[in-house]
């Protein structure tokens, strides 16, 4: 624990330092002001942004089709991996697909996406949806996997209905791969979303960052940059640590 | 005995030949949807397969094509192979100096899970529009989870290799070369595998949105000129080679895997 403490505090440390140096660079004129911005102009310049309310319409969008494709995602995919899990032939077929998807980059299907559904929301929740079930699917199975025979066993002595199973047996035991699958999701969705925006969109964070880099607004895309980050990196980490206590109060048992 | 093992074996051929069937079923039935898309839209968005297959044969006449694909051929492997050797290097430090592992870690994974198109702008005035941007971006990509994946294969080792090492008082370099990366050959080529999609990714996202060359920039041309067969069949030619790879190192993975688990039965 002291280790784990030693290591954070240098992390620490390390990025503060780094942030300093970025800092002391740009105020010296060492980094030219037009390329990197000083981190504390990022931070004023998003909070005025987000002050101003002009990024209001763009985080609106962009995080209510994150949702949506996140929410959609996570159905279809324990859907599907119950499906599969139950199937034993389906999961023949599918074994190889989950282990070579990620290798396929899912995000060159966006401009035909767009093509097929038009300039909008819909072609986004799509590339999100494609992102982010794999994950789900891949999470479900090796949940479904996990449940040790002895307490499906035990469900069945105690005469469980099927969907009391699935409350009281298979889901808590399922959960914390589940988790894992469930976060991965949300960063693919995330990623998914925030790059279709940035390469080929109208609306949304992504869009608005791509549309300051391109009428050399700096501050403006700065601001949203480090405001996209924050909420990626903060989002994450609470994931990663409700994770770690899911993972510890089980092994606890 | 015999007899068991033999109805065994009989039941895995059969097993595997109605593997085979469901696997052709079901590229049958991929097919079939992308034909009806195809259909459905009247080829405004996708061009249903036999067209495309066409109009890729002649593609892959026109030297435009091979232009594009050795520019982004170029910058993949460029950046393929600095995120191969860079996280290589860094993972097994990383994972030889303990503390220094822990410390970065989570920095590593942290920027693993981040959007980082939203950084391609600052990619971008650093380097400049042109190859080096696109490498950078696609290094971005690769680079971590090589590290991650090499990282946490030699924190994993039995720490005896590498006493038996410092024992031996191997260098640090010929520690690496001779205990730690045959040791971790498993998980390497796993960590190369997802490098590998991942920098793809990198260098044609970085060529759909503001490139003059390129693979992905010929997709994004394709969907502007309205011309359907020309961006599916480039998407159909990445995906091809991005799952053809993707089992080629699947299997060189098993390969080793299987190698290393075999070993300590030799020597017993």
């Amino acid at each position: 624990m002291t280790r784990r403490r030693a290591a954070l505090i240098v992390r620490t440390v390390i990025l503060a330092t780094l942030i300093a140096l970025l800092e002391i660079g740009c105020r010296t004129g060492l980094v030219d002001p037009l390329t990197v911005l000083a981190p504390s102009d990022m931070v004023a310049a998003m909070i005025g942004q987000l002050r101003s309310g002009e990024l209001d319409a763009s985080i609106i969008t962009t995080f209510s089709t994150i949702t949506i494709a996140f929410l959609l995602a996570v159905v279809l995919g324990m859907a599907i991996g119950a499906l599969i899990h139950r199937v034993s032939r389906l999961r023949d077929v599918a074994d190889p697909l989950l282990a070579s998807y990620y290798s396929v980059p899912t995000f060159i299907f966006y401009p035909l996406l767009v093509a097929l559904l038009g300039l909008g929301k819909a072609p986004l929740v799509l590339l999100g949806i494609l992102s982010a079930t794999p994950a789900v699917v891949i999470g479900t199975l090796s949940g479904l996997d996990s449940v040790a025979p002895v307490l499906t066993k035990l469900a069945r002595v105690h005469r469980l209905s099927s969907a009391r199973t699935l409350r009281w047996v298979v889901l808590p035991a399922a959960l914390p791969h589940l988790f894992t699958g469930f976060k991965l999701a949300l960063s693919y969705a995330l990623i998914g979303v925030i790059a279709g925006e940035f390469i080929l969109s109208g609306t949304g964070l992504g869009y608005a960052i791509s549309f300051a880099y391109q009428s050399f607004d700096n501050r403006a895309m700065y601001g949203a940059m480090l405001f996209v980050l924050l909420v990626a990196v903060i989002a994450n980490g609470i994931l990663y640590v409700w994770e770690g206590r899911l993972a510890r109060r089980r092994s606890r048992g | 005995m015999t007899d068991l093992s033999l109805d065994n074996a009989q039941k895995l051929a059969v097993r595997r030949r109605v593997r085979a069937l469901d696997a052709i079923v079901f590229t049958l039935l991929m097919l079939a949807l992308w034909q009806a898309i195809g259909s459905w839209t009247r080829g405004v968005a996708i061009s249903p397969p036999l067209q495309t297959l066409v109009y890729l044969g002649g593609l892959l006449g026109t030297s435009m094509f091979w232009d594009d694909a050795a520019a982004t051929l170029e910058a993949f492997l460029l950046a393929f192979v600095l995120s191969a050797l860079i996280g290589l290097v860094l993972g097994l430090l990383l994972g030889i100096r303990r503390f220094a592992g822990e410390v970065a870690e989570p920095i590593l994974a942290g920027f693993y899970t981040i959007p980082k198109v939203t950084l391609y702008p600052v990619v971008l005035l650093l380097f400049g529009l042109g190859m080096s941007a696109k490498v950078a971006f696609g290094v971005m990509h690769g680079l971590v989870p090589m590290t991650l994946f090499t990282l946490g294969a030699v924190r994993n080792l039995p720490p005896v290799l590498v006493r038996t090492a410092r024992v031996l008082r191997l260098s640090p370099g010929r520690t690496m070369r001779w205990v730690l990366v045959p040791a971790c050959l498993p998980d390497i080529v796993n960590g190369l595998r997802i490098s590998f999609s991942l920098s793809l990714l990198g260098v044609l996202i970085g060529e759909m949105f503001s490139s003059q060359r390129g693979l992905g920039f010929l997709l994004v041309n394709g969907m502007a000129q309205n011309n359907v067969p020309l961006s599916t069949a480039v998407v159909t030619v990445i995906v091809m080679i991005a799952i053809a790879a993707n089992a080629l190192m699947l299997r060189v993975g098993r390969r080793f895997a299987r190698r290393t688990d075999e070993q300590p039965d030799r020597q017993r």
